[in-house]
């Protein structure tokens, strides 16, 4: 029984809330790849579409987040009851709205409230 | 926690054996959490500027567009200080956990001098771009970009001062546990403020240079 409870006492001792080298060095590691790879693929104009560009760094900018998180931020599902990682998904949520909904409304209103152009001026009565 | 368990058994002083929990070991912080809570908080007000700039990034008012005024070079440079000041706050977390306080103060010292480092380049650059013309009321991208950087600056200002300030709380009490709790809470800030910038350098920076 003693084993049993000391297996599970280190289990925890090695889990994410306590930070080790390893972690930190695994964490700055991938940091900096990915870090790199968006200055290279900007300054080196890897990609000949802009678009293209965009896409890969804004999703390696999601992954360096995810990254930083557990590595430097020790995030995980248990730390606190639970409530680190409720709050993070809540406030997530509202980021994804507000930063969508502000460009998506902001969008549509730059494109149906520009002054009208000269070709549009002609048919005009 | 499993040593105390076993000197309990074995000594035989308690008839019953005492199990701790788990929790009392790492015990559950609620000052950690309150602080979590206002990085959240913290977090949507720069989703607001995220989501400001992103409306407003591309009304240059016939002025400079970022692919005129980035300097990237340089921004790789802050990048990168922000990003080694992040891995030596966790050095000197490290080294709290081993209850070794000069190396924790030597690697604080390390880790606001590279925070300084930042802020002295993004001064740099602000004076820079004013001298030039594109100050913040240049433009609505610019006064969208100048709200949206200087409010992770002022972050990363407000933390060195915090930091200095716990550096004297250490040098004067040492490694107690009010100690310990406020360096995890800067810990969190400071982590947190590169998580901000990671935004920043992708979606101002280098999606501002694209042509």
């Amino acid at each position: 029984m003693s084993d049993a409870h000391h297996d599970h006492g280190h289990g925890h001792d090695d889990g994410a809330s306590h930070s080790t080298l390893k972690g930190y060095l695994t964490g700055f590691v991938l940091a900096v790849v990915l870090t790199a790879i968006p200055f290279w693929l900007v300054m080196g104009k890897v990609f000949d579409k802009s678009s293209t560009t965009a896409i890969v760094i804004l999703a390696l900018a999601a992954v360096q987040i995810v990254v930083h998180m557990v590595y430097f931020l020790h995030m995980n599902a248990k730390s606190e009851g639970g409530w680190t990682m409720l709050a993070l998904i809540f406030t997530l949520v509202l980021v994804v709205i507000t930063l969508s909904g502000s460009l998506w409304v902001m969008y549509h209103l730059n494109h149906n409230m520009m002054p009208a152009s000269m070709h549009d001026m002609r048919k005009m009565p | 926690m499993s040593e105390f368990t076993a000197t309990a058994v074995a000594a035989g002083a308690a008839p019953v054996p005492r199990y701790y929990l788990r929790e009392a070991h790492h015990p559950e912080n609620g000052t950690l959490l309150g602080f979590w809570l206002y990085l959240m908080s913290d977090c949507l007000v720069f989703a607001c500027l995220f989501a400001a700039y992103g409306v407003l990034g591309r009304s240059y008012a016939a002025g400079p567009s970022g692919a005129d005024l980035f300097d990237l070079p340089l921004v790789a440079v802050n990048t990168s200080l922000l990003l080694l000041s992040s891995i030596t706050y966790g050095f000197a977390m490290l080294e709290m956990q081993r209850a070794r306080q000069g190396a924790v103060l030597a690697w604080l010292a390390v880790t606001g001098l590279l925070g300084a480092g930042f802020i002295g380049l993004e001064l740099y650059e602000f004076v820079h771009l004013i001298h030039e013309g594109a100050g913040p009321q240049r433009s609505a991208f610019l006064s969208s970009f100048f709200t949206l950087v200087g409010t992770h600056g002022l972050h990363v200002s407000f933390g060195i001062v915090w930091l200095v300030t716990l550096m004297v709380q250490v040098g004067k009490h040492g490694l107690i546990a009010e100690n310990k709790r406020r360096l995890m809470c800067l810990s969190m800030f400071w982590h947190f403020l590169d998580v901000v910038w990671i935004g920043v350098f992708t979606f101002v920076y280098l999606m501002g240079a694209l042509p």
